[in-house]
């Protein structure tokens, strides 16, 4: 009796959690039904035309179409490959400063962008590489003219590559840090009797350390190949390097509420987020079949 | 033979602490060039001629700003956006996490509830669905619009849930022998036992929210309504004039750039405000994350 009565405390307690939840992600998925449809906001939902598969067909006949997702998947692709790398480098490195005031120093303005939103970093970004701007003056000695790193189609990739690692790198080496600060000191040390210098001592102890830690960050970021940043994106792009640049979550957005056309807008989110789960329930089997993780 | 060893292993860490300096520097620079810029005068910063250091420092940019409505406006709705938005994520996260962190045995539905919060993360239906539900429950305009749709975090939702698990069930049982029911449970055991925890969700938000600029861009259609960060959007990455004519004069007058670069440095003062604590606790957040029972 007693027992029943705490769970209906625990229910209420929950409920209006759940009720908005339900009102702004479960609502939105009934929306989504106008994937199917010829949708007309003045008509609505109840009357406007369903016309099946068709959007899908639409979108097979779209030339940026492919390019889209082309371009979603290689930069998304590079960042988690390119975040990684660097991420872990830098900790390893980290590791190895035995000042704790300066390593305490260096992470502390290396964590700093992440805190800062694209809006405020893509502002920056376009002062640091306008035509006059500081990154053209150091290239000057090599370069006859100045470069437009945010005009270029062959370059915008790199730059919205290297942009996310300068946000990120230092956030994502906490992990990898945290995995390093536990191993045994006794590994060092006889590693120093054995005769093992700094860089075999890196090598054949830190580094397999902290594989775990790496298999399952690359695990977890299978899920996350379908994004490739919207906030960053949108805020440093231009019609000029959409052959390069466009990704889905920006197309989405142009498609859908700047041109009107709901309906292919809302299948191409569909599509990407039916995708996305499946990704997402890959990433965590591996994830909890390689490295034991459970994130609940 | 020891010592050039020794004289070795002495210039590696000297060369991967200067690295490594070097690094954590050029990670800064970015910013203090957008930090020269802004208190340089127009003429050197149309020309190209500010890198890291001021040219004929002086501050117009800045009591421009001071004087412009429209900036402070903006500004104070994303204050009024991190107060109402921090405590209403908040609340929500701790009347969630607390009954998903019981077990089957006092909360029964507990594993439905818990598919249902593990659903609504990974779903992501689009931004389309998502903008026609809200215009359909007529928010748009509405400062609600901003708070409502994030109000439960369901990623802090996680994170809180965990910390509560790993409270000593003892302190619990003690309260229930005492004949204490599961709000007092909460609010007397639970709550204060959880301050880290509850800091680091509570950062989690306020950075949330200081930081989005997208909400405000499709669901204000009155600019007047915009948070900070759709306004500095809108005037500096979209260069969408949302001036009144009087700025429109001084704009003729100043380096757009010089304006813009003070503007984007005062949007970040809040957050280089509360850093220390965000470097504290974030990083804590990080390894909540990581819990494994």
């Amino acid at each position: 009796m007693r027992r029943n009565k705490e769970g209906i405390t625990y229910t209420l307690m929950i409920m209006p959690g759940v009720i908005v939840l339900f009102l702004f992600t479960i609502v939105p998925l009934f929306y989504s039904v106008i994937a199917f449809q010829k949708f007309n906001p003045a008509l609505g939902i109840r009357n406007s035309t369903w016309v099946g598969l068709d959007n899908i067909k639409i979108l097979l006949q779209m030339p940026d179409a492919m390019e889209v997702f082309r371009n979603t998947l290689v930069i998304a692709t590079a960042k988690i490959i390119s975040l990684l790398v660097v991420a872990v480098i830098f900790a390893l490195l980290l590791n190895e400063v035995r000042f704790l005031r300066i390593k305490r120093w260096v992470q502390t303005l290396v964590y700093l962008p992440h805190f800062l939103s694209w809006v405020i970093l893509a502002g920056i970004l376009r002062n640091l590489l306008a035509r006059n701007g500081m990154v053209n003056d150091l290239l000057t000695p090599f370069t006859s003219s100045p470069i437009q790193f945010l005009g270029r189609p062959n370059l915008f990739p790199w730059v919205v590559v290297i942009s996310e690692v300068w946000k990120e790198f230092g956030f994502e080496a906490i992990i990898y840090l945290a995995a390093l600060m536990n191993i045994s000191p006794t590994l060092y040390e006889v590693a120093d009797l054995d005769g093992a210098n700094r860089f075999q001592k890196i090598l054949y102890i830190s580094l397999p350390s902290i594989v775990p830690t790496i298999v399952l960050a690359a695990a977890l970021s299978i899920g996350n190949v379908l994004n490739a940043g919207f906030d960053q994106i949108f805020n440093l792009y231009s019609p000029i390097v959409y052959s390069t640049g466009d990704i889905l979550d920006t197309f989405v957005y142009r498609m859908g509420l700047i041109q009107g056309q709901y309906s292919i807008g809302t299948m191409v989110g569909l599509m990407k987020t039916v995708v996305s789960m499946i990704l997402i329930a890959i990433s965590y089997w591996v994830a909890s079949k390689w490295a034991n993780y459970r994130i609940f | 033979m020891v010592t050039s060893k020794r004289f070795r292993d002495r210039l590696v860490d000297w060369l991967i602490t200067g690295f490594l300096l070097f690094i954590g520097i050029s990670t800064l620079l970015p910013i203090i060039n957008t930090l020269a810029i802004s208190v340089s005068d127009k003429s050197a910063v149309a020309g190209g001629m500010v890198n890291l250091i001021p040219v004929k420092f002086n501050l117009t940019a800045y009591s421009y700003i001071m004087q412009d409505s429209k900036f402070w406006r903006a500004f104070f709705i994303s204050i009024q956006r991190v107060f109402v938005g921090g405590f209403v994520n908040f609340a929500f996260a701790v009347l969630c996490a607390f009954p998903l962190s019981r077990n089957k045995k006092s909360f029964p539905a507990r594993n439905i509830f818990m598919w249902f919060f593990v659903f609504t993360m990974v779903l992501n239906v689009g931004v389309v669905p998502w903008y026609l539900t809200i215009s359909k429950y007529g928010l748009l305009d509405s400062f609600w619009a901003l708070i409502l749709p994030g109000a439960v975090p369901v990623w802090n939702v996680i994170l809180l849930m965990n910390f509560f698990r790993n409270i000593p069930k003892e302190l619990d049982e003690a309260a229930r022998i005492d004949g204490a029911n599961p709000w007092q449970v909460l609010w007397h055991i639970y709550l204060p036992t959880s301050l880290p925890a509850l800091a680091t969700i509570t950062l989690f938000s306020i950075v949330g929210h200081w930081n989005s600029f997208f909400d405000g861009l499709i669901l204000m259609n009155n600019p007047d309504n915009y948070p900070l960060q759709t306004y500095i959007q809108q005037l500096v990455i979209a260069e969408r004039s949302v001036l009144n004519s009087g700025q429109a004069q001084l704009f003729a007058k100043m380096s757009n750039n010089t304006l813009n670069a003070a503007k984007l440095f005062v949007a970040m003062i809040p957050i280089l405000l509360i850093y220390p604590f965000l470097q504290r606790y974030f990083i804590r957040g990080i390894m909540l994350g990581a819990v494994k029972e």
